[in-house]
């Protein structure tokens, strides 16, 4: 079956179009629904684009409960695990890369069974041993848990391998030592890796959702994941604050896409396409 | 600069051997100190693996194996009989049905969809950045706010769906209250969740490709279905495996969308099994049973990625 050419491209462009209306539609919605008026959200039919530019439903959600907090938990602690899985897969791939030394094959091994197991099959203990450390509700408990991972030192790793190594046997001559060849030379060449992995982990963490609701109880320790589906818990008849909410969560991961889609990119495929 | 220096021959007040011995001395000591060196970057790592994973696994492991009281505290050695019950109750084999369905919905649609999307977005046809753009942008959904949107969708009443239907002229539908449609709208809610991840995945696999391919396909008259189908399709096999298998990990963790959409209901329809394992121990406080959930999905999963490991070595084709 082949189409002439002009039909053939219309055809293509009418199914992109189709396919982006599923995918972007809920979202438009969202931010329209933003600036409706709660009248106009609960009309029916339903409104399809807001009348004014209304800010009462936001003005109304940042009333209704501590968004701004919720979003500088969620900010803190993304934060806190990304600087965090920096520094250790940072150091743990140096090691792999370019320090030999016996055992490494095991410890190896060590590391890639862990991206074997599932977290959730931890949780349990995990829930408990925070428990018994006091450390429900806190940010420690928010974020110790997972300030290393596998898939970040094997990233980096990757990166390090693709270093000339030419470099390395020069430095050595110069006699340079592994901690200033880390520092000076592995740490700024490899900063392309190092955005990707903060890109991808800040985003992960930022959209975290069952840990946080596992062991946090106060709103004052709640993140933005915990805190939107908690305004739809709550009986209320106005969408229009709880979406403001939802839109208010995820302006900074739209931001982040828009930003870093690039270094996000890497590290999605970093699985896929050969390692 | 500095290399200079030191390549530059040695005074001749110190005999040639002993600055070479020096040095060698010297080598042997950094090398002595390598391993240590190795082990103290590693140290982080490994300490919090150890205390939030291995440890942890081994617990669940031990808990399974016992009963405890609501603190967590052991309460009773009841060796395989966490199990046994499992075996014998409907409602985890009914938990483990819903996880297979949802798994069987979402990883092949998801699938679909993705090669739709990224084979036309692929195109060599102008604006394509903007589809690139906006298939890209579910990256940035967590499960809470995807999960609360669609919410909104699927609302009786006042929701955008059953008002399409209404206009095309079909009987409203109770998306997430009736047992035949709950798990369904979660399913096609989770497909549109991760759309984005495998528009990119995919998109990278065929930007991968090279592209005589395309145009040797072109010469021999193929049609651009079959060229894809044919030629393309296999060339991606690597990418569609590996989204597969992680998808199919994805599916069985599957937990924030039931929670916030449904609780489990209408009636366990979508009640999954990282859901039972929460209600089993954060809502019955049954910690020693909800391990032992835990523990049958650890082997599941496990069972997943030792047939991607094995598997991909065989079947796969490689360029």
């Amino acid at each position: 079956m082949t189409l002439p050419l002009p039909l053939r491209k219309s055809a293509v462009y009418l199914l992109l179009c189709l396919m982006a209306l599923f995918i972007v539609y809920p979202l438009l919605y969202t931010f329209l629904s933003v600036f409706m008026t709660p009248e106009e959200t609960n009309q029916f039919p339903p409104k399809l684009l807001p009348s004014s530019l209304y800010l009462g439903s936001l003005e109304a959600v940042i009333d209704l409960i501590p968004v701004g907090r919720f979003i500088l938990n969620s900010f803190l602690v993304s934060g806190l695990v990304m600087i965090g899985q920096l520094i250790t897969a940072s150091l743990a791939a140096y090691a792999f890369a370019f320090i030999s030394f016996r055992g490494k094959a095991i410890w190896f091994a060590v590391f890639l069974s862990t991206m074997m197991i599932p977290w959730e099959v931890t949780m349990i203990p995990n829930f408990l041993l925070i428990k018994s450390w006091n450390w429900l509700d806190t940010y420690p408990g928010l974020v110790f848990p997972f300030l290393a991972s596998a898939f970040g030192v094997f990233l980096l790793r990757q990166f390090y391998l693709q270093l000339p190594k030419e470099l390395f046997e020069a430095a050595k001559m110069d006699g340079c030592g592994h901690l200033r060849y880390f520092a000076n030379i592995v740490l700024p060449l490899s900063r392309p890796g190092l955005a990707t992995l903060a890109v991808y982990v800040f985003l992960n963490t930022w959209n975290m959702y069952l840990w946080p609701l596992l062991i946090t109880n106060t709103a004052e320790m709640r993140t933005v994941q915990i805190g939107v589906s908690m305004l739809q818990f709550e009986e209320f008849t106005a969408w229009n604050i709880v979406l403001s909410g939802v839109a208010l969560v995820l302006l900074p991961s739209l931001l982040l896409i828009v930003l870093g889609l690039k270094q996000l990119v890497r590290g999605l495929t970093a699985g896929a396409v050969k390692g | 600069m500095n290399s200079s220096a030191q390549n530059a021959p040695a005074p001749a007040v110190t005999p040639a051997s002993s600055y070479k011995a020096v040095r060698a001395k010297k080598r042997s000591l950094s090398r002595l100190k390598e391993p240590a060196l190795a082990y103290l970057f590693l140290a982080p790592s490994i300490l919090l693996f150890g205390l939030f994973l291995l440890y942890p696994l081994m617990r669940s492991l031990y808990l399974s194996l016992f009963l405890t009281d609501p603190r967590g505290h052991i309460a009773a050695y009841v060796g395989f009989d966490n199990f046994r019950q499992l075996l014998t109750s409907s409602s985890f084999w009914s938990s483990l049905a819903v996880t297979g369905k949802f798994a069987l919905i979402t990883v092949p649609g998801g699938l679909l969809l993705g090669l739709i999307m990224s084979a036309l977005a692929h195109s060599r046809l102008k604006g394509m950045w903007i589809f690139q753009f906006i298939f890209s942008l579910p990256l940035a959904l967590s499960v809470s706010t995807s999960a609360v949107i669609w919410m909104m969708l699927f609302h009786p009443t006042l929701g955008m769906f059953n008002y399409f239907l209404d206009l095309a002229g079909f009987p409203a539908v109770q998306w997430l209250t009736d047992p035949k449609w709950a798990l369904l709208s979660i399913s096609v809610m989770t497909i549109w969740m991760n759309s984005g991840f495998n528009f990119i995945v995919l998109l990278s696999g065929l930007q991968g490709i090279p592209e005589d391919m395309y145009d040797s396909a072109k010469v021999d008259g193929a049609g651009p279905v079959r060229t894809f189908v044919r030629i393309i399709l296999p060339l991606l096999s690597p990418v569609v495996f590996f989204l597969t298998v992680v998808s199919l990990i994805g599916a069985f963790q599957a937990f924030g969308q039931m929670h916030i959409l449904t609780k489990g209901g209408p009636a366990g329809s979508t009640e999954v099994l990282v859901y039972s394992i929460y209600k089993e121990a954060f809502v019955n406080y049954q910690f020693g049973t909800g391990s032992a959930m835990a523990i049958v999905l650890f082997v599941l999963i496990m069972i997943l990625t030792l047939i991607q490991f094995t598997l991909v070595e065989k079947k796969v084709h490689y360029q």
